[in-house]
């Protein structure tokens, strides 16, 4: 299991939970099985969002290993100039 | 990626050649967006709303298509009508079209309402006024907090995405917040809280080529587009969206870039130059005037924000947040978010709270600007934090280091920090003589730190050895700053032959596949990355035909300064093979050699850095000047040091302009006051002092180098920097950007 | 509106256009002459990129209009070079990567040759208030103004 950690405005859409733990080998899974726990997090994950593991950011793949007790940060999705 | 497994001893790496591109851009022979022309070329003019908000009834365009010199006229009917409005960033493709032509409403002084193609620029420029536009005026509103406010009009119902709370105004479009700890427990912990508010006003990129294309489009739905733009492959996608055409049946060619900061990451009047060249069966080509650049492009958001941070008298930080307010104009898009999760980043906080709000109003689209959404946050900040050293008496840089995030740390957007070199920015000022300069009478000095995430996103690159020897590169980030000579740098590292042996060309979207924009400070790294891979692939087969012409297996087979060799004694003894032996003969040896690299990089890896300002302020006048400024940023490696010290003093300069005289200025009618450089003044060279810059090198484990990008931090301390040496040598603390004469002779006399 | 003949001097070569009365010097340049080395950054004469010599005058070629330029001596960043032997100013420019987009690069070129001609011998300050009419937005000005006063000591040393 993956103790993903929200971003505190999404806690409206999960019951209060910051934390939600999934089942995930990679940033795809992760996505998926966020969903499946909280159906609310489509839209914001739809929005777009990052995915922090032990710190590095992962911008948008979907592939990324989640090696077994990373540290994972849902984040929304970073733009630049 | 392994620390160890990182080179850290480089050949071509760190030297500092003339650019390719040199010779060409000194003798006016390089073609920038507007250098073009074609055989049957038509000329394109946009009319634009003159009004702020208003319902457009009806536009009569039959007087324009009846003259002699016109040969298209289009409004927004002639645009794609598939491309879907959805609530907040879901829905950028309309948002991008609504902004490039508008439909029922004209949304901003400025906004494009039809477009049409003449004979000439002159012509094109006089059947604008053979357009017939009726308007209904619509009431206004320009300032961010006002646009929030229960009365404000409503610039589009439906726009605000699932993070908007309950009640708020349709306006706010969407919500941001994170944090972590209890920020309330550890303001009850400070010796000192302090909370004040801050604005900074909406300033444009300014770059100094205006928006540039010439577009040709077929009705057999074939099209070529010549533009300058900070990413040619996004220019293709949202063409093709807006025009309902076939992607790869839209060839683009990325012009030389006449600069871009954020400001070319989108299209304006790219898909316009197309329409009007479907209808005409001709080339149309658009140029913007300055004008129309200010009025219709890019300003970043202006701002209004809530600090309070608690101290300790040792200058612990207890607890720190932030509200963010941000205009983006009249679409979603507004950087609170990224404001929210920079604002704190430099700093290892218990408990932190961070809010962003993304609010629209009737000014025109903003586009990314240089770290978008992290200057304003920073100022907010880092003003509050030179303002409880003032009280508590300790210095800025001991305060900073004190609280100084490092590997290990909980950032403040959530997760822990990788090796990240802040500390080591601070230190270098520390031990900077500008820290420990003495200042004259009337001078100020201020400090501040600043952060930025840093981008990866897709990247392809393709390498071609040419049979004498020598290499050509094709990447697909266009080249704002000198990234080409990077690019050659890291490819003559990794091949081992000179630098001038490289040439490194920014392809079409024809010839390549997919990139994304020139932005995030992304190129050095990911086109870099993708470069060097390239690069060890085309090694990787020059060390195959090595061990196949000596009869030995391909790994027993290393490259070593430009050379096949075996890989040690056990492999046999054989001459070096240098790469224009193998490449000579490679025709007959299994064919060409190239190397190719196509990803998207996930490890750009975060960067900070710290300014320190001097500024001397007149009593009498108002007047602010920059005696002093030095840049300290965390490179990770530093490619081309000439270039990296290029892109600190550029951020450093667009930081002074924006703290000191740039702003967006509205009058009551909504309409911008200060569309040209006279009016809206970015700093000239008499304005500025030379600008110091130390490269402090941390490396990032994420780039086989160890690049960081360095295009967007340089411009995140300065407002904050500036803003404390002005309110240390004025003697009153600046809340408001920009510092101009009037609001420092009026802070003066409120101050008594 | 009939079009009005003019015959000029173009970088030494004489040129002739037939050109709009509202069309600018920088218009005729750039679209009848193909000569697009100057650029038009604002159209109003603030930001220098369009910089070129008439009659040994620096002037924005976008303020001035292209019936007025007959009889007279242009010169234009497309002159500057000798050939193929380049200029001490587009050496120094390159070599201390005094640019970086490079879309003032012209303007900044023609104003610097303009002051050295005038003053071989310039302080900064009165560098930086020579080019304050020649905006960049990239460099901050540092590498250019290191570049063009380093370009007057070596031209200096020659002489």
């Amino acid at each position: 299991m993956v103790d993903v950690h929200l971003w505190s405005g999404l806690r409206s859409l999960t019951g209060g939970q910051q934390v939600v733990a999934v089942e995930a080998k990679t940033t795809g899974d992760l996505l998926r099985e966020l969903v499946r726990a909280h159906p609310q997090l489509q839209a914001p994950i739809d929005a777009g969002v990052s995915i922090a593991i032990d710190g590095r950011v992962i911008a948008t793949g979907l592939t990324e290993p989640i090696p077994e007790g990373s540290e994972v940060f849902l984040m929304q999705r970073l733009r630049g100039g | 990626m392994a620390l160890d497994d990182r080179k850290s001893d480089f050949t071509f790496v760190g030297t500092r050649p003339n650019r390719p591109d040199g010779l060409d851009k000194v003798t006016g022979r390089a073609k920038f967006g507007a250098d073009i022309s074609a055989p049957g070329m038509l000329h394109g003019a946009i009319l634009r709303s003159p009004h702020a908000h208003a319902r457009i009834v009806k536009i009569d365009t039959s007087k324009a298509e009846a003259h002699k010199d016109v040969k298209a006229v289009v409004t927004r009917a002639d645009f794609s009508d598939k491309v879907e409005f959805k609530p907040g960033l879901s829905g950028e493709f309309w948002n991008v079209l609504e902004n490039v032509m508008a439909s029922d409403k004209a949304l901003y002084d400025g906004h494009a309402v039809a477009a049409v193609a003449a004979t000439s620029a002159l012509a094109a420029r006089d059947a604008l006024k053979l357009i017939e536009v009726e308007y209904e005026v619509l009431p206004h509103v320009t300032d961010v907090d006002k646009a929030m406010a229960p009365d404000a009009p409503i610039i589009r119902e439906g726009a605000a995405d699932y993070s908007v709370p309950e009640g708020m105004h349709p306006n706010v479009v969407r919500y941001h917040e994170s944090g972590h700890g209890d920020v309330d427990a550890g303001f009850a912990e400070a010796d000192l809280v302090i909370e004040d508010s801050f604005a900074t006003e909406a300033t444009h990129q300014g770059y100094i080529e205006p928006h540039a294309c010439m577009g040709s489009l077929g009705s057999d739905g074939k099209g070529e587009l010549w533009c300058t733009t900070q990413g040619h492959w996004i220019a293709q996608k949202t063409c093709a969206a807006l025009l309902g055409i076939e992607t790869s049946q839209l060839r683009v060619t990325a012009s030389e870039i006449g600069g871009g900061f954020g400001g070319k990451t989108t299209v304006f009047i790219e898909p316009v130059a197309l329409a009007l060249s479907r209808k005409a069966n001709r080339p149309v080509k658009i140029v913007m005037s300055r004008s129309e650049v200010f009025r219709a492009t890019g300003p970043t958001a202006s701002a209004s924000m809530d600090i309070k941070i608690g101290m300790k008298k040792d200058g612990t930080i207890t607890a720190a947040q932030g509200i963010f307010r941000l205009q983006g104009g009249a679409f979603p898009g507004a950087p609170g978010d990224m404001t929210a999760m920079c604002a704190f980043a430099p700093y290892n906080l218990t408990n932190v709270r961070q809010v962003g709000y993304d609010v629209m109003s009737n000014r025109p689209k903003q586009a990314a600007y240089r770290a978008p959404g992290a200057p304003m946050g920073a100022f907010a900040v880092e003003s509050v934090l030179d303002e409880l050293c003032n009280q508590l008496g300790l210095d800025p840089v001991d305060v900073r280091l004190k609280n100084a995030a490092h590997e290990g740390t909980k950032a403040s957007y959530g997760p822990t920090y990788e090796r990240i070199g802040l500390v080591e920015t601070l230190e270098a000022a520390k031990a900077h003589p500008h820290y420990s300069a003495p200042l004259k009478p009337g001078q100020g000095r201020g400090i501040s730190c600043g952060f930025w995430f840093n981008h990866g996103g897709e990247t392809s690159v393709s390498l071609a050895l040419s049979e004498d020897g020598s290499a050509q590169v094709m990447v697909g980030t266009p080249d704002i700053g000198g990234s080409r000579a990077s690019m050659a740098l890291m490819a003559a590292e990794v091949l081992g032959i000179p630098y001038e042996n490289i040439r490194v060309t920014v392809a079409d979207t024809a010839t390549l596949g997919y990139n994304d924009v020139s932005h995030g400070s992304r190129v050095t790294y990911a086109s870099g990355l993708a470069t060097i891979k390239a690069a060890r692939h085309a090694v990787e087969q020059l060390c195959a035909r090595a061990a196949a012409s000596w009869g030995i297996p391909a790994d027993a087979v290393k490259w070593e300064n430009g050379c096949a060799v075996p890989s040690g004694p056990n492999a046999g003894d054989f001459d070096p093979r240098p790469l224009a032996d193998i490449t000579a003969h490679m025709g007959a040896t299994g064919g060409p050699i190239s190397g190719h690299f196509e990803a998207t990089p996930e490890g750009a890896g975060v960067s900070f850095g710290t300014h320190i300002v001097d500024a001397e302020v007149d009593p009498e006048t108002g007047k602010t000047s920059i005696t002093r400024y030095t840049v300290i940023q965390d490179a990770g490696k530093a490619i081309h040091p000439t270039y990296v010290e290029g892109q600190y003093q550029g951020g450093a300069a667009q930081g002074i302009g924006w703290a000191l005289n740039e702003e967006y200025i509205y009058g009551d009618d909504g309409r911008l006051q200060n569309s040209i450089f006279l009016d809206y003044r970015i700093p000239v060279a008499s304005d500025l002092p030379m600008i110091d810059t130390v490269i402090v090198e941390v490396p990032n484990p994420g780039h086989p180098f160890g690049v960081r990008g360095v295009g967007e931090t340089g411009i995140v301390p300065p407002l904050a920097a500036i803003a404390n040496a002005v309110s240390n040598a004025a003697g009153v603390r600046m809340k408001q950007l920009p510092m101009s004469p009037p609001r420092i002779l009026a802070a003066l006399k409120d101050n008594g | 509106m009939s079009k009005l003949h003019v015959s000029t001097t173009v970088n030494g070569d004489t040129v002739e256009y037939l050109c709009d009365p509202r069309e600018t010097l920088l218009d005729c340049l750039r679209d009848k002459l193909n000569l697009t080395g100057a650029k038009e950054g604002c159209g109003t004469g603030d930001c220098g990129a369009c910089s070129v010599t008439v009659d040994g005058r620096l002037v924005c070629s976008c303020l001035m209009l292209g019936v007025e330029a007959e009889g007279k001596q242009i010169e234009t960043v497309e002159g500057i070079a000798d050939g193929d032997i380049l200029h001490p100013l587009q050496k120094k420019m390159i070599e201390y990567a005094a640019l970086q987009c490079g879309i003032c690069t012209p303007g900044v070129l023609v104003a610097a040759k303009s002051l050295l001609e005038k003053n071989p011998n310039p302080t900064e300050e009165e560098t930086r208030y020579w080019l304050a009419g020649n905006l960049c937005r990239c460099t901050g000005y540092d590498k250019i103004i290191r570049a063009v006063m380093d370009t007057a000591a070596e031209m200096r040393e020659a002489s």
